[in-house]
């Protein structure tokens, strides 16, 4: 592990909320409403007064809603946003994924937490749904860790000075990008909390729980987009505008893309798309990975 | 400060432990045993481990939540709503196992451990990777045919239905619950 | 950090996964024991590696355990499935007896 300079440990808090802010923002316009409605939005949470349920597990509750943002964060401090990550770790791809992992746990615990069928019906989505986009999203990162031959993601960043590895690995960007998605439980696999389930995962969640969690989500949706960009998109490479500029740029973009997705892509059922996961997706990863393998070798 | 950091994972990392037979909750002793595995993970951390550290953290939340499915399948009372206690052998159990403690700590302050052989290397990670594809490449093949097995032993023990495809629907089921193996 | 340490806190945690593994019923809460056991394992490898012999050995150990209670885990949960559609069975006790 590298030290970092403490400008990139300021930055980082202000980077991932202005990220959360415009990926919200967005939403919203998308929708049909205006720029300001997430900040309205995010106000009346917090006046709001918390809705409560019959013997609900709230330790359980407060545990899962605040480890969905808090991993979101752990996993960013590998991300370099702006240059320089928070703690450039020998082995950021594989902390990256276990803190996403931890998604996993937070979910399920905030559906089962509330003591109420919908949210105990859509934590067992999410974890079906995990299952089926976890193993094809390691392959994806393997591969790319394999094209540079690094596990840390600076050297990944650093590896595509000619070539993005979204250009010569365009499976492995393209499983990426869906799993982001999944990760998140956003737009088109966002069954989990479906509107199907009057909100899922999140359906009892109200007052300040509430916006911990989808503010979480959002943040997934941010920290997934900007790890995006040195696995894939060469990092901070980019004629004329500094690298921390284009850094921004290219995870705007990404984010941009993924928010888009709600719009106008349809959901996905999740175990349509468990089956498609492990019938096509972790196939056509693995050939890509033997691809760039025998690349790599040559 | 990582002597401070070592004892309070590994006060966390016990306490969770016991924790996970204290609590009626199914669900909270799943995420117990999970919260010290995590706590294992930070000791590997701590220890410079941090391929395998890493690794205990997205191997352990990925088995617990699948846990936590089993748990409240077979459980009459997940949530702890109800206390109770499902135990057999209490006494015998705790004398066993506060025993061996005894006989273990004893004999680890006893014994005179040998001193160091090296020092850790720079990158523990690249150092199990080449050990891994190079003088150690039979143990990554046993472990990997030891998870295809697995994989395909536990599928054919836990489906219903026998040779003829994946059963629909209960009907489909009848003798096959028993003949699962034959498929 | 001494070995000592490590080891003592290893003991801890395989003695209290002994304790589930003895006394607990149910399969499920059975397994957690076993888990609990290998982690006190797991903590002795890493405290055996740090202070004893830090080489590749002990870490492909690990890698080892780590992956034994993955499959523990996987094959219990299937036996349990296959016990309990079989014989409606999902406690150690029941286990034993003979259908009838």
């Amino acid at each position: 592990m590298r030290e970092s300079p403490v400008w990139a440990v300021v930055a980082l808090p202000f980077a991932l909320a202005l990220l959360v802010y415009a990926a919200a923002a967005l939403d919203a316009v998308l929708a049909g409403g205006g720029f300001r409605d997430p900040l309205y939005e995010g106000v009346r949470l917090l006046v709001q007064q918390r809705r409560r349920t019959l013997a609900p597990d709230r330790l359980l509750t407060r545990i899962g809603v605040v480890a969905l943002p808090l991993a979101a964060v752990l996993g960013a401090v590998v991300v370099p946003l702006g240059g320089r990550a928070v703690a450039d770790l020998t082995v950021g791809v594989v902390w990256f994924n276990a803190m996403e992992v931890v998604v996993w746990g937070a979910v399920w615990l905030a559906g089962w937490g509330a003591n109420s069928a919908y949210g105990l019906v859509g934590g067992y989505r999410f974890v079906a749904q995990g299952l089926a986009y976890e193993l094809p999203h390691m392959f994806a990162l393997i591969t790319a860790a394999l094209g540079a031959g690094s596990l840390r993601v600076d050297e990944i960043a650093h590896a595509q000075g000619g070539l993005w590895f979204a250009v010569w690995m365009p499976v492995a960007f393209a499983v990426y990008l869906l799993s982001a998605v999944a990760m998140a439980f956003w737009g088109p696999l966002g069954h989990p909390a479906g509107n199907d389930l009057a909100g899922g995962a999140a359906v009892e969640l109200t007052g300040p729980d509430r916006l911990v969690f989808l503010a979480g989500r959002y943040l997934l949706l941010v920290v997934a987009a900007a790890m995006a960009v040195p696995l894939f998109l060469g990092g901070d490479g980019g004629p004329l505008l500094p690298g921390w500029l284009w850094t921004l740029l290219k995870t705007g973009a990404v984010l941009a893309v993924l928010v888009w997705s709600r719009q106008w892509l349809p959901a996905l059922r999740m175990d349509r798309f468990m089956t498609a996961a492990w019938t096509v997706l972790i196939p056509a990863t693995l050939l890509q990975m033997l691809v760039v393998g025998i690349v790599v070798l040559d | 400060m990582q002597t401070f950091a070592f004892w309070a994972l590994a006060a966390a990392a016990v306490g969770t432990g016991v924790a996970v037979f204290a609590v009626d909750s199914m669900a909270r002793a799943t995420f117990s045993l999970l919260a010290s595995f995590l706590c294992v993970a930070g000791l590997l951390l701590l220890a410079g481990l941090q391929y395998l550290g890493a690794l205990v953290v997205l191997m352990m939340v990925m088995e617990m939540l699948v846990m936590a499915v089993f748990m409240i399948m077979y459980m009459m009372n997940p949530a702890g709503l109800m206390p109770m206690t499902m135990v057999h052998n209490r006494r015998g159990a705790l004398l066993v196992s506060g025993g061996l403690f005894a006989v273990m700590a004893a004999g680890i302050l006893l014994v005179r451990w040998p001193e160091r052989r090296g020092r850790p290397p720079a990158d523990p990670t690249a150092d199990l990777g080449m050990a891994l594809m190079g003088p150690k490449m039979l143990v990554m093949m046993v472990i990997g045919i030891a998870i295809l097995a697995t994989m395909i032993a536990s599928v054919v023990l836990a489906v219903r239905g026998g040779r003829y495809g994946r059963a629909e629907g209960d009907g489909a089921g009848g003798d096959g619950a028993n003949g699962g193996g034959a498929g | 950090m001494s070995l000592e340490a490590f080891l003592l806190v290893a003991a801890a945690l395989f003695c209290v996964g002994l304790f589930g593994a003895l006394s607990q019923q149910s399969i499920v809460m059975l397994m957690m024991g076993l888990e609990l056991m290998i982690n006190g394992v797991v903590v002795a490898g890493a405290g055996f590696w740090l202070r004893v012999a830090p080489n590749a050995d002990g870490q492909v150990l690990l890698l080892v355990a780590i992956t034994v209670m993955a499959l523990e885990m996987a094959m219990g949960f299937a036996v349990v499935t296959a016990l309990f559609r079989a014989r409606d069975v999902d406690m150690t006790d029941d286990a034993g007896d003979l259908k009838g």
